[in-house]
C-alpha cells in the first residue's frame, strides 16, 4: 500500500511509468532525478503520510523511501 | 480608496555573465544551470554599488510618471546589499534626485522586499499621510555571493527596478498580505557580521558575510508558502484564477514557479519569467519583470495581476492588483 502510493508520487513527478519503478530502482540513476525532483518527491511523500524527512541525501532506492515511511508514520 | 502603481522602471549593470562565464569560475556547465534553474545569464555589476541601480531606476521612474523630484513625498528602497548599514540606500537616492520634500528609508525582507515595501507605501497612502511614493527593489548580491560556492554563486545577479506609485479612487491595489516564519531564519542567511571588538578578542570571520541556503528547505518553504499566500489573497478577493491576466513570481528558479503554476492551477503560460537574463536579483526581481511585462505593452488598464514573492527571513509577500 505504501509502496504504490510512493510509486505513484515518482511516476508524476519525474513522468515515468509506474511499471518502471520497483523497489531497487535508484531514484537519481535509474529515473534521471535531480535534486530538484527529489525535493518534490520527499514534499509530496512528507504531505501524503503526515511525516517529515529530515536527511533527504540518505534516499537512494525507492525501498529507502518506503523503509522510512513504514517506521515513521503512525 | 487605494495605491495605483502609475509607472515602472529598471535598471541593471550593463555586464552580462552567461552560463559559460560561470563555468569558467566554477565547476558547472550551461547544462546543469539551466535544467536546474532555467537561468542562462545574469547581470553583474561592474563597480556600481546599489545606490547606482537604485538612483537610476528612480530616475526612469520620475520621468515616466511626469513627476517632478519635489513632488515626492515618500521613497521606500528594499535591499539586503545597501552600501552602507547607514546612510540608507533610500537617502543616497533622495540626494541624487533632489527630492528634498520626501521621507526616505530601507526595508529589509530579502526576495520579498519588493512586496514588503509596497505594501508600506500603501499604508500610508491609505492612512492619508502621504500621497505618493517610489518604490525600488535595489540588490548587488554579487557583493556577497560566495564565488567559490557552485552551489549558489551561479544562481544570483545584480540589478533594480521599481514603482511609482499614487493614492488611487479607481483601479490600484485590490487585496494583498505579507508574512514571516522567523523560525526559519536560519536556512538563507547572508551578510552577517561577527561581534568583534577590541575587548573581546573576537577575529571577525567572513564564512557567513556570504549567501549560505540549505537548498532543500528553501525549496520547500517557497513551493509551499507561496500556493497558500495566492490562494489566501485570491480568496480574500473573491477573484478567481482564471481571472487573473499575469502572475509576476519572484524569479528564484524555474523549476519552482513550475511547481508553484501546477499547484495553483494557473497555466505556465500566465507566469512571466525573465530569470534566463538576469538570475535572482532578490528584491529586484519582481520590478524588474513587472517593468518588462509593462514595457512591451502586455498589460492594460484594469487587467489583473498577481505579484507574489518568497524569500530570506523566511518572508512572502502576495498583492493583487487592478492595473
Amino acid at each position: 500500500m505504501v509502496f504504490e502510493k510512493i510509486r505513484e508520487i515518482i511516476a508524476e513527478q519525474t513522468g515515468k511509468d509506474e511499471e518502471e519503478i520497483t523497489l531497487d530502482t535508484n531514484v537519481k540513476d535509474d529515473l534521471d532525478a535531480d535534486s530538484l525532483d527529489l525535493f518534490q518527491i520527499i514534499n509530496d511523500i512528507e504531505d501524503e503520510f503526515d511525516i517529515s524527512v529530515e536527511d533527504p541525501e540518505a534516499i537512494v532506492t525507492v525501498k529507502d523511501i518506503v523503509d522510512f515511511v513504514e517506521s515513521h508514520k503512525n | 480608496m487605494t495605491t495605483r502603481i502609475i509607472a515602472t522602471g529598471a535598471y541593471a549593470p550593463v555586464q552580462v555573465i552567461t552560463n559559460d562565464d560561470m563555468a569558467n569560475v566554477v565547476d558547472t556547465s550551461d547544462e546543469w544551470i539551466t535544467q536546474r534553474t532555467g537561468i542562462k545569464e545574469r547581470h553583474i555589476s561592474s563597480g556600481e554599488n546599489t545606490s547606482a541601480l537604485a538612483v537610476n531606476t528612480a530616475r526612469q521612474l520620475l520621468e515616466r510618471a511626469g513627476r517632478k523630484a519635489g513632488d515626492i513625498d515618500l521613497i521606500i528602497v528594499a535591499t539586503v546589499t545597501a552600501d552602507y548599514s547607514t546612510p540608507s540606500v533610500g537617502c543616497i537616492v533622495q540626494k541624487e534626485l533632489g527630492a528634498s520634500n520626501a521621507v526616505a528609508f530601507d526595508v529589509t525582507a530579502a526576495c520579498s522586499g519588493f512586496m514588503f515595501a509596497l505594501s508600506i507605501a500603501d499604508k500610508y497612502i491609505k492612512a492619508g499621510m502621504y500621497n505618493n511614493a517610489i518604490v525600488i527593489g535595489a540588490e548587488t548580491l554579487s557583493k556577497i555571493v560566495d564565488w567559490s560556492d557552485r552551489s549558489t554563486c551561479v544562481l544570483f545577479g545584480d540589478g533594480a527596478g521599481g514603482a511609482y506609485v499614487e493614492k488611487s479612487e479607481t483601479y490600484g491595489i485590490i487585496e494583498e498580505e505579507i508574512g514571516s516564519k522567523g523560525e526559519l531564519y536560519d536556512i538563507l542567511t547572508g551578510g552577517y557580521t561577527d561581534c568583534a571588538n577590541i575587548f573581546n578578542g573576537k577575529e571577525k570571520e567572513d564564512s557567513l558575510w556570504y549567501v549560505n541556503m540549505n537548498g532543500r528547505e528553501v525549496f520547500k518553504f517557497a513551493t509551499k508558502s507561496v500556493v497558500k499566500s495566492v490562494e489566501r489573497v485570491l480568496s480574500g478577493a473573491g477573484v478567481a484564477a482564471e481571472d487573473i491576466k499575469y502572475v509576476i513570481p519572484h524569479q528564484a528558479n524555474t523549476r519552482i514557479v513550475d511547481i508553484i503554476s501546477n499547484k495553483l492551477r494557473i497555466p505556465h503560460e500566465k507566469f512571466y519569467m525573465n530569470i534566463d537574463r538576469y538570475g535572482n536579483t532578490s528584491s529586484a526581481s519582481i520590478p524588474i519583470a513587472l517593468n518588462e511585462l509593462n514595457e512591451k505593452g502586455l498589460i492594460e488598464r484594469g487587467d489583473k495581476v498577481l505579484l507574489t514573492g518568497f524569500g530570506g527571513g523566511m518572508t512572502w509577500g502576495t498583492m493583487l492588483v487592478s492595473w
